[in-house]
């Protein structure tokens, strides 16, 4: 905290608690979070109904190159024997240990939401409380039995109709710069944890490109992404990997985009530091116009070269870093959530 | 089938809506009466069910302790509100306003001259020995001289359909956001109902606290600053907090946002700090400031109290204002009112035994079967015993605590609260009411016409709070008197 020198202390426009923006930041992440696994989920399900006689080790392989995407194999580990698509809906979707999960995410874009109601539109809380209200009525047997389509729809449009009430219930302030930044960053390391999930396919001295089970499962790493519309307007012909790989990282138009993400992140994060200048001053900004000229000065080739898996690696990396480096400095607190202790007290209050 | 069923039995209780006998419906409920007559039941449940959904889709809930979900709940609403004639209400505003005026006085004497005690009208081991009385504040002067600034004082009808104050709530007093919210709930169950009764609105709330909160800002100050204060999201009321808050449009702040620099309050904003001039605050005194109370305080701001002093900062409502919403202090009230405005109180106590005063006592050990018995500082209908409805053993239990520590303890003769017809079991059965209504000491003192009516939804229940089997009822004060 910058204790040396008093600020003038009322600013006539309108200022933002820290606690609220990084509230806003947060609740933004989450719910995007919660579409991104349920897309994954719902896509990969699909895809193995359309592989029935896929053997035994090919479905654990599919799987665990999954849950391997998420970054979660090791909780996964402690508490499930087998992968299959029972265990992993249950891991993904409902389980509470795992903070990944979809339930644990709304759960947690609602929290935050709840800290900061009095600064979110009627109509945002809302979606974010049915569909808090809706998650905790289902169960992963229930979900079984109804067809896990419902339920995956709903948790996307619950996300669709949030992320479309805030556009217009929402006024375009330093609170929009948060979310606007939170949800970008957080789609754009979906984005490359969902191509990750394929990446051995792509490895310079891969052999056996092109089969039938390669073509689908390219397929539902478009539809993961909500692409593979857009991906067939964009190029007629048949799914090849690397054009998939080229169409998530480079498009400049496709709102999943990594390059696309990078553009808004590299916006939001200027105006949200106040930097104006064409030389960014904070690292954060420095992070972010590199990632940002890197997606658009690099090819596909590059790209396969170096490593597809170490790519998204790196870019991860960075994403990660800018995220924490905003938080940093927007941050006039210490950054830790409520104790147990401070709950107790707040109850006997 | 109709939901007032012909044999509606108002008991021997002040019934709300009937006359004694419980067959002839009060003129200020007549045009209720005949709405309800021709709402088939099936039509009051579909209305009463979308208004629990609203509730909860909107998140109009409060949170459960001692459960380790930290489940959330709406506070049950019933759909039949109790109606206040216009001129009924003309003499509890009267009586309010008088109230508040005197204890204002009453607590800015007791932190300065004493005079009070001196006159030895309040016994001063009373007041010192207070567990609210805040010593550290003597002879400070709080902004404008105004210590209580918004009040919530409940008020009972007993058999006779006198209404009589039960308790003032002088510190923290909540459901204001209640009172709107079911208003909200009921304009939408019966909004043509709503059009022809002429009820008075209570929607001017939120303004009326903002200007008594922005009243206590220091002259010099073109636009203040005022924040509300909250524990945090785990709090029974943050649901109002949040709710006031978006009323007023002001930021509402956690402990953790607020930092003091140089006798000054500042909140942490993402363009640094940003000064703080009044605070609507919703933490107790003893959480307030770890440095001045509770050391182990994490909800409070260090500093705080020291900003205070200084006069940097406003609080509303300000520190060591619990002196006088003691149950103990409660006894003397209507000699307090006498005593600063030379004035009959317009509003009744309920008649108190003080267990401190040696004949008061003696009373209350033998007959602690026919008293409700209070313990001075607990709130919630917890620290209570309702003699006539108690067993032996916990009459037995609480006379040895009065006998302990007196000074703890005052008794009550039990008032047979008024009752309304309430929606239970299917049809409309009389339950136990009482009202809060809302009193904001700005410029001027204002009542809000309304308030929160908390009804006892347990059969032959008295305990009315939300922690114990209670719900609410809109509340209807009317422009004429039917």
């Amino acid at each position: 905290m910058p204790a040396t020198k008093l600020p003038p202390s009322r600013p006539q426009t309108n200022v933002m608690l820290s606690r609220v923006a990084h509230s806003l930041y947060w609740m933004s992440r989450y719910i995007e979070r919660a579409e991104n696994i349920a897309r994954l989920l719902e896509v990969n399900l699909q895809l193995l109904l359309d592989f029935q006689g896929l053997d035994e080790a090919h479905r654990k392989e599919h799987w665990d190159s999954i849950i391997l995407s998420t970054g979660e194999e090791k909780l996964f580990e402690e508490h499930y024997k087998v992968a299959d698509s029972r265990s992993v809906t249950e891991f993904l979707a409902f389980d509470l240990r795992n903070p990944g999960s979809i339930l644990a995410c709304v759960y947690s874009a609602r929290e935050n939401a709840r800290m900061i109601r009095d600064q979110i539109s009627a109509e945002m809380w809302e979606t974010l409380n049915e569909l808090y209200l809706y998650l905790k009525s289902q169960n992963t047997a229930d979900v079984w039995a109804a067809g896990p389509h419902e339920f995956f729809s709903r948790i996307k449009q619950g996300s669709h109709l949030f992320q479309g009430l805030t556009g217009a219930t929402y006024s375009r302030s330093e609170g929009w710069e948060f979310i606007q930044f939170g949800k970008y960053l957080e789609r754009a390391d979906k984005t490359t944890r969902i191509l990750d999930v394929k990446y051995h396919i792509l490895l310079p001295n891969a052999s056996d490109v092109g089969g039938a089970i390669d073509t689908a499962q390219w397929q539902a790493v478009l539809r993961s992404a909500s692409a593979l519309e857009a991906y067939r307007r964009a190029h007629v012909s048949a799914i090849l990997p690397w054009k998939a790989a080229e169409f998530l990282i480079f498009s400049d138009s496709f709102p999943r985009s990594l390059h696309y993400c990078a553009v808004q992140i590299e916006e939001f994060l200027r105006r949200i530091l106040g930097e104006t200048a064409t030389r960014p001053k904070s690292d954060a900004a420095r992070a972010a116009r590199r990632l940002l000229a890197d997606l658009q000065s690099l090819t596909i080739s590059n790209v396969i070269d170096a490593g597809l898996h170490e790519f998204l690696q790196e870019i991860q990396t960075s994403l990660d870093k800018i995220g924490e480096e905003v938080v940093q400095t927007t941050m006039f607190y210490p950054a830790e959530s409520s104790t147990e202790e401070q709950q107790q007290q707040q109850q006997q209050q | 089938m109709s939901l007032i069923s012909s044999t509606y039995d108002a008991g021997a209780f002040f019934d709300e809506m009937f006359e004694p006998g419980g067959q002839t419906v009060r003129p200020h409920y007549r045009r209720l009466a005949e709405r309800l007559a021709t709402l088939p039941e099936a039509d009051f449940n579909h209305r009463r069910a979308a208004v629990d959904l609203a509730f909860l889709r909107r998140g109009v809930t409060f949170t459960v302790y001692n459960d380790s979900e930290g489940t959330e709940r709406i506070f049950p609403f019933d759909l039949i509100p109790r109606i206040i004639p216009g001129k009924e209400w003309a003499k509890l505003e009267a009586g309010l306003i008088q109230r508040i005026t005197a204890l204002n006085l009453f607590i800015h004497d007791l932190y300065h001259e004493q005079k009070i005690l001196k006159d030895k009208i309040v016994p001063a081991a009373l007041v010192l020995g207070a567990k609210h009385f805040r010593r550290e504040f003597m002879n400070f002067n709080v902004p404008r001289d105004i210590y209580v600034h918004i009040c919530g004082t409940d008020l009972i009808r007993d058999h006779a359909g006198n209404y009589l104050v039960l308790e003032d709530n002088l510190r923290c007093p909540s459901g204001a956001s209640y009172m709107l919210e079911n208003r909200v709930a009921m304009r939408r169950a019966f909004p043509n109902l709503f059009a022809s009764y002429g009820v008075r609105p209570v929607e001017t709330y939120g303004e009326s606290l903002l200007k008594s909160l922005l009243h206590l800002a220091p002259d010099r100050i073109e636009k203040p600053n005022v924040v509300l204060l909250t524990p945090g999201v785990y709090n029974s009321a943050y649901f109002e907090h949040t709710f006031l808050a978006r009323q007023m449009g002001i930021p509402i702040v956690e402990g953790r946002d607020l930092v003091v620099q140089g006798k000054k309050v500042f909140m942490r904003t993402t363009a640094g700090l940003v000064q703080v001039d009044v605070i609507y605050r919703r933490i107790d005194d003893d959480f307030l400031d770890p440095t001045v109370f509770r050391p182990d305080s994490m909800l409070g701001v260090p500093g705080l109290v020291g900003a205070y002093r200084a006069g940097h900062v406003a609080l509303a409502n300000s520190i060591g204002t619990g002196v006088a919403d003691d149950k103990v202090i409660y006894a003397f009230v209507p000699k307090i009112i006498k005593y600063y405005l030379g004035e009959e109180p317009l509003l009744a106590n309920v008649n108190t035994y003080l267990a401190s005063e040696p004949l008061d006592r003696k009373f209350i050990l033998e007959n602690i079967a026919k008293l409700v018995v209070k313990s001075a500082n607990e709130a919630g209908g917890y620290g209570m015993l309702i003699g006539p409805a108690s067993t032996k053993a916990e009459c037995e239990s609480f006379r040895t605590q009065v006998a302990a520590n007196p000074r703890n303890f005052i008794a009550q003769d039990p008032i047979a609260l008024s009752r309304s017809p309430t929606y239970c079991d299917g049809e409309l059965q009389g339950r136990h009411i009482d009202l809060r209504p809302y009193i904001l000491y700005g410029k001027k003192v204002t009542v809000t016409p309304g308030g929160l009516t908390r009804v006892a939804l347990r059969k032959g229940s008295l305990v009315v709070n939300s922690s114990q089997g209670g719900g609410s009822k809109d509340t209807w004060v009317l422009q004429g008197d039917e």
